[in-house]
């Protein structure tokens, strides 16, 4: 019941939401309220997780494995939480940041809708509902990235839209295939065929076709071009969304299809992976460091950050996928947060380009402490969440003995490192006599704005901190996903 | 039967690719309407083909030709989704040459460079 409401009631405050448009102030609250209405249902579902494991609906109660399977595990609970977490805080910041316009054009409607699509894709357990997930999602994303109809937008739009719909495709096709091999379509259930057939390692040639999918996605190496194409265009606020959604339901597919069909050609998909984790990470921070406007210097870092993840996935050891959940737990609050205090940059000073930013250390003191957090803490410093999480991979790739890797991620650390402490040096601490500063004066700040600011910032602290805790969570949602025979019998005999 | 299909899975396919990699935006729609036409298709092959067969069983259970009728539910629905998209990217592409006055993909490139 739960997991349905999940889904259900963003529906309804879409619908909610749609009707209220033209009441701004009781628009934004009624938001506010449904936001939280959903932080608390996850909150719920995450607490009944650890104690029963695995939530199971089988919709429309079809019989397994014939109907649509709704499985919620630790890992689904974790991200469903995080992301609820998300679209509240980015609701928050909007409240003041985004013109009347905005609003008055179902923005808030289409925030809500996008989280149905990405709450559905944590949730199902069948491949062809997944993809109707995507598409949900994607769909909602399309009208955000072009809500303002400016040029530069839908410029960004076109080369979103087309990688994205080629990506849902591919996806498509993936599942066509896979449904001539096996005769399935639920995840549990493909995972317990394979096992018992005797040339499981053909479905590799489907399986490219998910990871394309997938892989356009979630921005991994060869397939990224179209995020730093696109993310910097939409308002503030919806980059911010999009950079701790989207991508993330990409990575998280990874890991939920990977961990069936990787055991099955153990050798390939090892090689496979980090080698894309490894040129994922190093073309994503270099890349980044030649950028002088913060959104796309921010932008490129996701893609070098997704190469983390694939990284943990890669080594296919509990440790290894513990790490690569957390890490996408740290980047989503992280890289949010990074984008949220981009915009009061620019809220402040008219201007994301670094070459026109400085003097902001000394003018903004405050401003530089909201930035420092998410930058070192995407950096890795401890004691904040990114530490953590780039021990985490690093520990685990030295267990695997994967030792080049391992001195990739590190290097490439170093390297998101140069280039917090670029967006620092020329925004924070150079001096700059040609701002245009005396033009704006100082725009007023509002409340709303630094409130997700401040509480984002404390939870990269608190992950650092408290990581104990949070990791053992990790390690059981991480032996949950490799427990196959586990998943089966949940999906099978729910409780 | 299955093999005249794949041929013009194929087909589709390639045409689509030759038309994502015009400079023109309609080109551009048509070659991704080309490519989820293909990949429909592949759907529909995917349980293999049946001449004649009903997608029921008889009363009683038994059935005596019958074809899956999972992969025509997923198709009508990927069908929808494709039409919605195609109508997306339509009303995309007449939005931007209202305001850029170009249908050229060559003149993109400004969100790309830094």
């Amino acid at each position: 019941m739960m997991i349905l409401s999940n889904i259900l009631l963003p529906l309804l405050f879409a619908i909610v939401t749609a009707m209220l448009r033209k009441q701004i102030t009781a628009l934004k609250w009624s938001a506010l309220i449904f936001a939280v209405a959903l932080v608390v249902l996850n909150g719920i579902i995450i607490d009944k997780v650890s104690q029963f494991d695995y939530l199971v609906v089988q919709v429309g109660n079809w019989e397994f494995p014939h109907g649509i399977t709704l499985a919620v595990d630790r890992l689904s609970a974790v991200m469903l939480f995080i992301s609820s977490t998300i679209v509240l805080f980015v609701i928050i910041y909007s409240w003041h940041t985004m013109t009347t316009e905005y609003f008055k054009n179902y923005y808030l409607t289409f925030v809500f809708a996008l989280l149905m699509g990405v709450n559905g894709a944590f949730t199902t357990s069948d491949l062809f509902n997944l993809y109707v997930w995507y598409e949900v999602m994607i769909m909602s994303s399309f009208v955000l990235i072009t809500l303002g109809n400016t040029k530069e937008q839908l410029t960004g739009a076109v080369k979103y839209v087309t990688m994205n719909i080629l990506s849902s495709l591919f996806f498509l096709a993936g599942i066509g295939l896979l449904y001539a091999k096996t005769g399935t379509l639920n995840m549990a259930d493909l995972a317990q065929k394979l096992t018992l057939s005797q040339d499981a390692a053909l479905i590799n040639s489907t399986a490219i076709l998910f990871f394309i999918g997938f892989g356009i996605k979630s921005a991994i190496f060869p397939l990224f071009f179209w995020l730093p194409a696109s993310y910097h265009t939409p308002p503030l606020p919806i980059t911010a969304l999009f950079s701790g959604l989207l991508t993330k339901v990409g990575v998280y597919s990874l890991l939920r299809f990977l961990s069936i069909i990787y055991i099955h050609d153990k050798l390939f998909w090892q090689v496979f992976l980090l080698t894309i984790a490894g040129l994922t990470m190093v073309i994503g921070v270099l890349t980044a460091a030649s950028q002088y406007e913060i959104r796309r210097i921010l932008s490129f870092h996701i893609v070098s950050q997704i190469g983390y993840m694939i990284l943990g996935l890669a080594l296919f050891t509990p440790l290894g996928i513990a790490a690569a959940i957390y890490y996408m737990l740290h980047n989503i609050v992280a890289k949010t947060n990074a984008f949220l205090v981009a915009g009061l940059i620019e809220h402040q000073t008219g201007t994301f380009h670094l070459k026109k930013l400085g003097n902001l250390f000394k003018t903004r003191p405050w401003l530089a402490l909201f930035f420092a957090i998410p930058a070192l803490g995407l950096a890795g410093f401890p004691p904040f969440s990114g530490f953590i999480g780039k021990l985490s991979v690093i520990q685990a790739s030295i267990e695997s003995q994967q030792y080049i890797i391992m001195t990739v991620a590190v290097i490439v650390s170093f390297f998101t490192l140069f280039s917090m402490i670029k967006i620092w040096m020329e925004g924070f601490w150079k001096e700059n006599q040609e701002t245009d500063e005396s033009i704006l004066g100082k725009p007023k700040l509002h409340f709303s704005s630094v409130l997700p600011v401040a509480f984002m910032g404390i939870i990269t602290i608190a992950m650092g901190l408290m990581a104990q805790p949070l990791f053992e969570f990790l390690l059981k949602a991480s032996n949950q996903l490799l427990d196959m025979d586990g998943y089966y019998n949940a999906l099978k005999s729910p409780l | 039967m299955e093999l005249i299909l794949a041929i013009l899975i194929g087909v589709l396919f390639a045409a689509g690719t030759y038309l994502l990699l015009r400079r023109s935006i309609v080109k551009l729609v048509m070659g991704i309407v080309l490519i989820s036409y293909a990949t429909n298709l592949i759907l529909f092959n995917a349980s293999g083909l049946v001449q004649n067969g009903l997608a029921f069983l008889n009363k009683d259970g038994s059935y005596d030709k019958m074809t899956d009728p999972l992969p025509q539910a997923l198709i009508l629905t990927a069908i929808v989704i494709g039409f919605g998209l195609t109508a997306f990217l339509l009303a995309l592409k007449y939005k931007f040459f209202k305001i850029t006055g170009t249908d050229d993909l060559d003149q993109l490139k400004e969100t790309d460079a830094s």
